[in-house]
């Protein structure tokens, strides 16, 4: 059905022969070997991506903080994303996806040397789309993990330590943990570490290095005893709308294809997401609570983050399990394992992408088994692939770790880390930014 | 003259307003403000992270009147901000020695 398609948008293009030159050679081009029900897909899969960072992520992470916090939290998360948009085009994709390399990182096509509008990337088939628009689907998801990691050291952290940070964060946690999972000849793409749309790379990665960076840079001023309630859950809830929207250009563009294997992507992206709030919200009840808006939000993120490596590799029903066990590991993290053991991760970057990439990488071993629904064929036993899971899952913690440590011990260094305790207490909007989020 | 401060809560001000000209006051400040009394706050609870707040949101009421309808305005503000329950909040009456209505200067009564 592919071919045919191919064949009947060629023929359209010979037949529109009259039209402006660069629009021609861009028809001829698409024509010539990438399917552009392909590409017209990932294009729109990569804005969707997007869209969960600026500004579903944005808003999500802005309403949890407080007032006086408001714009610097957003405007780390945009401007973080903007540098390693950036960084990407200079040597990400180099260290992450090129031509040549070992287990842990690749190098070439610096400065995208040697990719033009007629360079392709190949599929998981024999398929092809434009290797331009599979470099800007990685982009944002570098992106998008650099800005998710900033959940945990925002209303404390300078602007100018956030953003050297993430430049060597990216460099040496970043790429080689995608070139290791995602590139073919990565450690432990070789393995056969089951991570479909980043469980590890993205998930769990930003929510270890979270954890490490909080604890290095030390609680906000006055935690736990001064209370810092969300300042906007209406906000909140707005932001994990578009980060939910945004999710299925993550999970079924991570197909980079539009076929049957993204439509199951979809639809467990709906689903796990959904047993993922509505679990969250039952286990505040049970524990005594109220179920509530940030409970559902939270909910929702957890469902997300545990079917991100299992959406093409789960069934729908195995997603459902999976969403909701990993709702309910999380809210456990979030509301009884933090205060336990004291550190403050501001908005939960570890309680729910770190924990919940987690359950979700390990799960997908289990569900993508034929046995739950799964579409795998049975070949590599369950233990086994479990067992690979878990690997993928400590390399990526030990890298993520020592990685984070090394960047933040650097930026400390160079631009210190923290901001005074002044600015802390009148807010970084105005210390940091010279604004305010709302002027009454 | 006196002076009335009423504490109450929020949804009961427009029945407080309408019993008030009822009795023939014709002005009133209002506030929003925050205290407590008998009333319990209450808790808020986010991820976990438990907040009790034991301000509870109300509304103050300031009216100047003539002596002769003080106790008129105390018995409408109790009637209509009452619901029986705890928080309905208090009535305080002080004596006021002048008042000025600024546009025209009239003082006393006539100014109220």
């Amino acid at each position: 059905m592919r071919k045919i398609l191919t064949k009947v948008t060629g023929m359209a293009a010979l037949a529109s022969m009259s039209v402006p030159a660069f629009a021609q050679e861009a028809v001829e081009a698409a024509a010539a070997v990438p399917n552009p029900g392909n590409n017209a897909w990932m294009m729109t899969a990569t804005i969707l991506v997007l869209l969960m960072i600026l500004p579903g992520l944005a808003l999500f992470y802005g309403g949890l903080t407080r007032t006086k916090n408001m714009l610097s939290t957003m405007t780390q998360i945009g401007a973080a994303a903007c540098l390693a948009m950036l960084i990407w085009v200079m040597y990400g994709y180099g260290l992450a996806f090129g031509p040549e390399g070992n287990a842990f990182i690749s190098w070439g096509k610096f400065f995208l040397a040697g990719v033009d509008s007629s360079s392709t990337a190949a599929t998981f088939s024999d398929e092809v789309i434009s290797e331009y628009v599979f470099i800007s689907f990685q982009m944002t998801f570098a992106a998008i993990t650099l800005a998710l990691v900033l959940g945990s050291v925002v209303e404390r952290m300078k602007f100018s330590a956030v953003m050297l940070f993430g430049a060597i964060w990216l460099t040496i946690v970043y790429f080689p943990i995608a070139h290791m999972v995602w590139a073919g000849g990565g450690l432990l793409f070789e393995m056969g570490a089951l991570d479909f749309a980043g469980g590890t790379v993205v998930h769990i990665n930003a929510g270890v290095s979270a954890l490490v960076a909080a604890l290095i840079l030390g609680k906000r001023t006055g935690y736990p005893k001064e209370p810092m309630p969300p300042h906007s859950l209406t906000l909140t809830m707005v932001g994990t709308g578009m980060l939910w929207v945004g999710w299925f250009g993550f999970n079924a563009g991570s197909e980079l294809e539009a076929d049957g294997t993204a439509g199951l992507a979809m639809i467990n992206t709906f689903v796990a997401t959904a047993s993922g709030a509505l679990f969250w919200m039952l286990a505040e009840k049970l524990s005594g609570r109220k179920g509530s808006a940030l409970g559902f939000c939270s909910g929702v993120i957890a469902g997300l983050v545990a079917v991100t490596p299992a959406a093409g590799n789960s069934g729908p029903f195995g997603a459902i399990i999976l969403g909701a066990i990993a709702s309910l590991v999380c809210y456990y993290a979030v509301s009884f394992l933090k205060p336990r053991l004291g550190y403050d991760d501001s908005l939960d970057a570890f309680g729910i992408h770190g924990v919940g990439g987690m359950v979700g990488a390990i799960g997908t071993g289990i569900v993508y088994q034929p046995m739950f629904g799964g579409p795998g064929d049975g070949s590599t036993a369950m233990g086994a692939q479990v067992i690979t899971q878990i690997i993928g899952v400590l390399v990526t913690i030990g890298w993520a770790g020592i990685g984070t440590a090394i960047a933040m011990f650097a930026t400390r260094l160079v631009t210190g880390l923290r901001v005074t305790e002044e600015v802390e207490r009148e807010g970084l909007d105005l210390g940091e930014h010279g604004e305010r989020a709302y002027n009454y | 003259m006196k002076f009335i401060i009423a504490i109450i809560k929020p949804f009961k001000l427009d029945d407080v307003r309408e019993a008030l000209t009822g009795v023939g006051v014709t002005g009133m400040t209002v506030t929003e403000v925050k205290g407590f009394g008998r009333q319990k706050g209450q808790t808020e609870v986010y991820r976990g992270a438990e907040y009790t707040t034991n301000m509870v949101p109300k509304l103050k009421i300031e009216v100047a009147c003539s002596s002769d309808v003080a106790a008129q305005a105390v018995e409408a503000i109790q009637t209509a901000a009452g619901t029986e329950s705890i928080g309905d909040g208090k009535i305080f009456t002080l004596g006021l020695e002048d008042a000025v209505r600024i546009r025209t200067g009239e003082t006393g009564d006539t100014a109220i």
